[in-house]
């Protein structure tokens, strides 16, 4: 088999589970106890899956209007999943709802407005997706070492408060590094693409078929989105999460000098 | 003179009840007023609501004769400084921690002005403690909150922290010193206010 794309029936997924299998002998041997995990997970796989595949090959054939209600369904999940992580920050869905709409419209916008893909739900859902699951790990992040160091530092916090600081000020250290810590572990991956792992992209379309300099274009581009998509999400998530830990007179909220730290 | 701060029916609710309710009580501009009482009696609360990190959930309370939230709180901070039971020290030099006029606020705490370029975090907590102070002195404040500014320091540099307070209210600088000692607040203090755990009867 030379052509990996569509040349994958249902057969060859069905014996590919000799690979699970082998997980599953593994965990047995070792009692690791994650036989019934394994299991969970090629099932909700397979189900999850064909579902989308079924979904994308209906918008791809003749219902690309649908295209936008994938990414909003796409960026509902990823607030819910990125809220409930984020425990104990005030209105965290709104936050999360905040960052990933700025970075999922702020990226696709300027790929679509600069002409660089097509208006078309084959290159707008797949780059979309990227965005949003990489979005919403930067907006979690942000927002819970935003709350953990403000509740750790809250003793600083209000001493820069009582010397006349605003709230921005005296938050400023904590909100510059949880930035950095949102924004890093896109900005390293960026720097050793290709030496450490080939990326997903790239991959995709190297099984795919597509020649190697036709699959790095793509991957740079997606490199660089992803540079984006996380920036915004970062600089969003920040400021709105550090407008929520103060009122609008500069005082820490109360519910997070409570907390245990 | 008349009143610094006057504190009218404060109420305030903590997690488990109230902290603070139906409180009273009149802060004079002149001289030093210890705040005594039980742990978990709400004087630190009480002095955190004068330069507003915290507001009453009922009540109010006057600066100058106006409502505290009358005035902008950048400013009100800026002429009621708070200075907390653990000094808190920032990156850098003492000097960068104090700001402008350094040179003449470490005498003024009973610091050497040689210390100003050794870095914040190399002082003794005695030592860090008056450094917090020559900082919010920096700011030009009317007034100084102190919360129990001795309870982490040693005997030695706890009498020289005292005689230090004492020193800025006969300054003129109104003072507002929480303790839970009463011996601090007899010895030092020109008057003493009492806050009663809520619940209590007054």
């Amino acid at each position: 088999m030379n052509d990996l794309a569509g040349g994958i029936s249902f057969a060859d997924v069905a014996l590919s589970l000799c690979l699970v299998a082998v997980a599953v002998v593994i965990s047995r041997v070792q009692h690791a106890d994650l036989e019934t995990d394994i299991v969970v997970a090629t099932v909700r796989s397979f189900t999850q899956l064909l579902a989308v595949g079924l979904v994308l090959d209906y918008v791809f054939a003749s219902h690309g209007g649908l295209t936008p209600v994938i990414i909003a369904v796409m960026i509902v999940t990823a607030t819910l999943t990125s809220g409930s992580r984020a425990r104990r920050v005030p209105g965290a869905r709104w936050i999360a709802a905040a960052s990933l709409t700025v970075a999922s419209a702020g990226t696709i916008g300027l790929l679509l407005v600069l002409r660089i893909i097509p208006a078309v739900p084959r290159a707008v859902i797949p780059l979309g997706s990227m965005i949003i699951s990489n979005a919403m790990n930067t907006t979690s992040l942000v927002m819970t070492r935003l709350r953990d160091d403000l509740a750790a530092h809250r003793r600083e916090v209000e001493a820069r408060l009582s010397l006349g600081q605003t709230s921005a000020e005296a938050a400023g250290p904590w909100h510059r590094s949880a930035l950095r810590t949102g924004m890093l572990p896109v900005i390293d991956n960026t720097k050793v693409v290709g030496l450490v792992a080939l990326p997903g992209a790239m991959t995709g379309m190297l099984l795919a078929g597509a020649s190697p300099s036709a699959a790095i274009r793509l991957q740079l581009v997606v490199m660089y989105m992803l540079l984006a998509g996380n920036a915004f999400a970062a600089l969003v998530a920040g400021k709105l999460t550090v407008g929520r830990f103060f009122t609008a007179d500069h005082q820490l909220i109360r519910s997070l000098r409570r907390m245990p730290s | 003179m008349g009143d610094r701060f006057e504190l009218r029916d404060i109420r305030v609710e903590g997690d488990d009840g109230p902290i603070l309710e139906g409180f009273s009580a009149r802060i004079p501009a002149d001289g030093l007023t210890a705040v005594v009482g039980p742990s978990g009696s709400g004087k630190t609360t009480l002095l955190r609501m004068l330069n507003r990190l915290d507001d009453p959930d009922g009540g109010e309370i006057l600066f100058d004769g106006r409502d505290v939230r009358s005035y902008d709180v950048l400013e009100l901070r800026r002429r009621v400084q708070h200075v907390g039971q653990v000094p808190v020290t920032f990156p850098g030099t003492v000097a960068d921690n104090v700001g402008a006029g350094w040179e003449e606020l470490l005498p003024r705490v009973h610091l050497d002005a040689g210390l100003g370029g050794r870095l914040a975090d190399l002082l003794s907590v005695g030592e860090a403690q008056r450094m917090c102070l020559a900082r919010a002195l920096a700011r030009g404040p009317d007034c100084l909150l102190l919360d129990e500014p001795t309870s982490a320091l040693d005997t030695a540099s706890k009498g020289e922290v005292e005689r230090l307070v004492r020193s800025l209210a006969d300054d003129g600088l109104t003072v507002v010193m929480v303790t839970h000692e009463p011996r601090q607040a007899t010895e030092i203090a020109d008057r003493i206010i009492t806050v009663a755990p809520a619940g209590d009867a007054p």
